[in-house]
């Protein structure tokens, strides 16, 4: 994969990001009793061109934080800046119009296409959605679209229900393609499909990715796919980033302990590595969002907590390599053998 | 002898479309406090394998077409499903892969847990319920006594599954059919369940029939592996040969499209062609259309598995024949 | 240059156009045999009543009006088809023309509710929030109206008329039909595909009406389907509480109340009617579920 573009300001800077959802009871006139604190303050910044993975279990809010980005969902504080605008400020038809710069793919290929639509509609509305293209060119353009994602452009007569999974997911990666984005979001695009599917959309996004000059977060709960893809891996937990870094760095020499737990709880498909690796299962289960425990997220389930864990908030912070970071209070005692 | 013998089963389903052949002629063994992991993708019928044995099978529109299951002596298959029950739950017990839907919402856990009791070992209630707390305890859930009285929608996915476990487990069976047991939970507390089903084994000495996607999940838990294509065996071995001397081409690709053992920067590997389509089967071996080592006669000849080392079949036949070297 | 992965889709994708949606709901609805005899019942029914004019002047010779007092009530016979009511009127001339008046009355208080109901629900599921709230909660006030005690001050008010059953019934029908899409809307708002078209830029009217109305109109018509019966139904219960229809207009209502009353001297008064009134709800209530099977989307593929 070779390097993402070197310029001076970042392509993406997101920073102390928050979302956080009310929750409301009451009859007629409703009260808030408590918070979901999805996405709990996230910093970071991408180049263009760069693929960060983002990962993390149930509730650690890397789908919420997703949507957070693109507007779907709009932040409760924090900004989100693409190529110098600050999509956090725009609304209406701003937000609209500028939406052709950043896309997304959703989880569920059977969910994310229009049923009722044919591929041709689908493909044209989306390339119709920001820019004039003439009638007569539509076949040709959505035929184009189709072949970039390695579908025959016949398939645009089609209607999605006759599509395998791996199929719809190409679909729903030409829809959004559509619009020329520069940033791509995908929300778990492989995870609904057999493994020998995943393989092909893998490299379809890569390669993509790579010809088009695409900025791509790559969401997933599956480690080993976002380290196969990704320049940088980020691993949220309880609506905070814990761990960012290089990929290969970040999965072979984690720093913050809920991080190794996650990547030593990864079976591997090899008996013998199996069975001699030592493994840190953290006990219980993830945490709910409404409820998030003092000072650091990690430290109820944290073999190595201490009395100020559960006091301070930590932040990300380097240890020995300046790019990859940590927020864990003991980050040097835990890794320094 | 084996505790459980499966011989020939051939399993199809009806429908609108076609005849869909989900499972033919699969046979396999498996041994007392063996764990058997039967590994494939959708459609490959480990699945409905093991829903035919258990009777479980919606007739109309599957049928069971042929074969034997051989449990302990008795044909599973050849019972009326009266006679079927005193096995099921008591001898063979079953858990699922989705935790939220395999609980009924409407009852509290400790009337799911102890049902199996009182059915099958006509245990009084007090009985049943102290075995349940000491079951709870055993699979890890804390405050047993309180959360026998809760229901299923208060636990998160892990602890339901580990509930599910303990209600699988409460009457010692011989054999535990676990069906994708940990493919909706997160990856810790995957790792979490997996180490309790180790526990268990370990305590109980049961048998384990394994179905899983995940080649990584069945080499930790599983001593033996059978892999399944289109509804039939392709290869099954001792886990380690299975995966150091791998004797078909299929579980090879299948290795190969692992993403962790894939080096970075280079594409990844992927099986060419489309999964099988189990309405119009091809002759011959069903993975020939993909297969970067058929040759002429691959298309041609049936496909059945056959013993070429100790211990190890394979349904490949340029190995059975040429004795290929994968 | 890296090998485009070969390619080959589960279902080959040939050339061909598919079928649509309704291409394919109407194959299924031809597969239904209940639902073509509905179907088929119906629209005989209507075609027949529809050209009553035509057919009480040309074929059966009497029109609804006309008394015979000389004649009185006479059972079945060839002159009289179905017989005759104490007042010496035929049946059959009654039972068409009342079924024009029924079947007209169903379809257009139909449309009625449809009209208002579907924009009422449309609105309020897809703005959400307070709005939905407000909206909904009218809705459900309304629901509280005793519907029966509604139309007699209606009448007492305006007298009875035709148009006066038309207010009364739509203004109960559109209630439902506005929870049914309201809550269908919300159901596709959830939808990823919706999201989809967020995240693509369109615009909030092109959603709505691209995305949203084609797939509400499955259910809709359902619901219509079913809708029709339902106000006949009602009609025929005001008609029965003499609130309804008035002489000389028959509806079937009308003729079941008169049968009613003479049930035991003149049987053949209540049959009849009685047996139209069954038959063309019994044959909606097919057709409205066989159409309900054929355009649900989950019995579609997956």
């Amino acid at each position: 994969m070779s390097a993402p573009e070197q310029s001076t300001q970042p392509f993406l800077r997101v920073e102390n990001l928050k979302t956080h959802f009310h929750v409301e009871r009451g009859f007629l006139f409703q009260h808030r009793v408590g918070s979901v604190r999805a996405v709990d303050g996230v910093s970071f910044e991408l180049r263009q061109g760069e693929i960060l993975g983002l990962v993390g279990e149930s509730g650690c809010g890397k789908s919420t934080l997703g949507r957070t980005i693109l507007q779907l969902v709009r932040p409760t504080e924090g900004v989100v800046v693409l190529n110098g605008r600050n999509l956090t400020r725009m609304h209406g038809r701003e937000l609209r119009e500028a939406r052709a710069d950043f896309q997304m793919i959703f989880q569920d290929p059977y969910a994310s296409l229009n049923p009722r639509m044919t591929v041709f509609d689908a493909l044209a509305e989306a390339l119709q959605a920001h820019r004039d293209v003439p009638e007569s060119e539509l076949p040709a353009r959505v035929g184009d679209l189709l072949q970039k994602v390695g579908l025959p452009p016949r398939a645009q007569r089609k209607y999605p229900h006759e599509f395998s999974g791996g199929q719809r997911q190409r679909l729903a990666i030409a829809r959004a393609l559509a619009v020329e984005p520069k940033l791509i979001i995908a929300d778990e695009p492989v995870s609904a499909l057999d493994v020998s599917i995943q393989a092909q959309i893998i490299n379809l996004l890569a390669r993509i990715s790579r010809e088009m000059r695409l900025t791509l977060i790559f969401i997933s709960h599956d480690l080993s796919v976002v380290n196969y893809i990704s320049d940088r891996i980020a691993v949220m937990y309880l609506g905070k980033i814990v761990e960012i870094g290089p990929a290969s760095r970040v999965f072979e020499h984690p720093l913050h302990p809920y991080a190794k737990a996650l990547i030593s709880a990864i079976p591997i498909p090899d008996p013998v590595r199996e069975a001699r690796r030592e493994r840190v299962v953290p006990p219980g289960d993830p945490p709910s969002p409404l409820n998030p425990p003092s000072g650091c997220p990690f430290h109820p389930r944290c073999a190595q907590a201490q009395e100020r864990c559960a006091r301070e908030v930590p932040l990300l912070e380097p240890f020995t390599d300046p790019n990859h970071l940590a927020a864990c209070l003991r980050t040097k005692e835990i890794n320094s053998h | 002898m084996p505790l459980l013998t499966v011989n020939k089963l051939r399993t199809s389903f009806h429908t609108r479309a076609g005849v869909v052949r989900a499972v033919q002629d699969v046979s396999f063994q498996i041994e007392r406090g063996e764990t058997l992991g039967i590994v494939g993708e959708s459609g490959s019928g480990k699945s409905v394998t093991c829903y035919s044995i258990m009777g479980l099978l919606p007739q109309p529109p599957g049928r069971i077409e042929g074969g034997q299951a051989i449990f302990d002596g008795v044909d599973l298959l050849a019972l009326s499903h009266r006679e079927l029950n005193k096995y099921r739950g008591l001898r063979i017990s079953m858990i699922f892969q989705d935790p939220m839907t395999s609980l009924n919402p409407y009852l509290r856990i400790e009337q799911q847990l102890i049902e199996p009791l009182l059915i099958h070992e006509k245990m009084d209630r007090a009985a049943a319920r102290r075995r349940a707390v000491e079951m709870l305890a055993d699979v890890g859930i804390t405050d047993p006594v309180h959360r026998l009285r809760m229901y299923p929608h208060e636990f998160s996915g892990g602890m339901r599954q580990r509930v599910m476990i303990a209600m699988a487990l409460i009457t010692k069976p011989d054999l535990l059919i676990a069906d994708e047991p940990t493919t909706a939970l997160d990856v810790t507390v995957q790792a979490q369940i997996l180490d309790l089903m180790k526990k268990m084994r370990q305590e109980l000495g049961m048998a384990i029939l394994l179905i899983s996607h995940d080649l990584g999940v069945v080499s930790g838990l599983c001593d033996r592996v059978m892999v399944m294509y289109a509804g039939r065996v392709m290869e099954s071995a001792r886990t380690p040969e299975l995966f150091y001397e791998t004797k078909h081409p299929y579980t090879r690709a299948l290795q190969k499209s692992i993403p962790a053992l894939q080096v970075k920067g280079q594409e990844l590997y992927t099986i060419a062609g489309a999964p099988p389509d189990l309405l119009r089967p091809v002759p011959g071996c069903p993975f020939a259309p993909r297969c970067g080592y058929v040759v002429d006669y691959c298309a041609r000849e049936e496909v059945a598995p056959l013993e070429v080392a100790p211990a190890h079949c394979t349904a490949c036949l340029r190995v059975q024949k040429e004795k290929l070297l994968l | 240059m890296m090998p485009t992965p070969t390619l080959e889709p589960a279902a080959p994708i040939d050339g061909e156009k598919s079928p649509s949606f309704w291409q394919d709901a109407r194959h299924r609805l031809w597969q239904n045999k209940l639902a073509l005899f509905g179907l088929i019942v119906v629209t005989a029914l209507s075609l027949v009543c529809f050209l009553a004019p035509l057919l009480c002047a040309h074929v059966i010779g009497f029109s609804y009006e006309e008394q015979s007092l000389a004649l009185g009530p006479v059972p079945p016979n060839r002159v009289h088809w179905l017989g005759t009511d104490p007042l010496g009127r035929d049946l059959l001339a009654r039972l068409l023309y009342g079924g024009r008046i029924s079947l007209m009355l169903g379809l257009c208080a139909t449309a009625v509710s449809l009209v208002i109901g579907v924009t009422y629900g449309a609105v309020s599921g897809f703005v959400g929030g307070k709005t939905d709230m407000v909206l909904m909660r009218m809705v459900d006030i309304l629901y509280a109206l005793p519907f029966t005690i509604f139309v007699v001050l209606l009448t007492v008010f305006f007298g009875q008329n035709i148009i006066l059953l038309f207010v009364a019934i739509g203004a109960v029908q559109w209630l439902t039909m506005a929870r049914i899409v309201r809550g269908q809307v919300m159901a596709i708002k959830q939808q990823e595909f919706i999201e989809a078209a967020r995240a693509l830029g369109l615009r909030r009217r092109r959603i709505l009406f691209r995305h949203i109305i084609p797939n509400l109109l499955g259910p809709i018509i359902v619901y219509a389907t079913l809708t029709v019966p339902e106000v006949m139904l009602l009609e025929a219960f005001l008609s029965f509480l003499g609130l309804g229809v008035q002489a000389p207009h028959s509806s079937w209502g009308v003729l079941i109340k008169e049968g009613a009353e003479v049930m035991e001297e003149y049987p053949w008064l209540l049959t009849y009617p009685a047996a139209a009134m069954a038959l063309t709800l019994f044959s909606l209530n097919f057709l409205g579920d066989g159409l309900r099977d054929a355009l649900d989307v989950h019995a579609s593929k997956d």
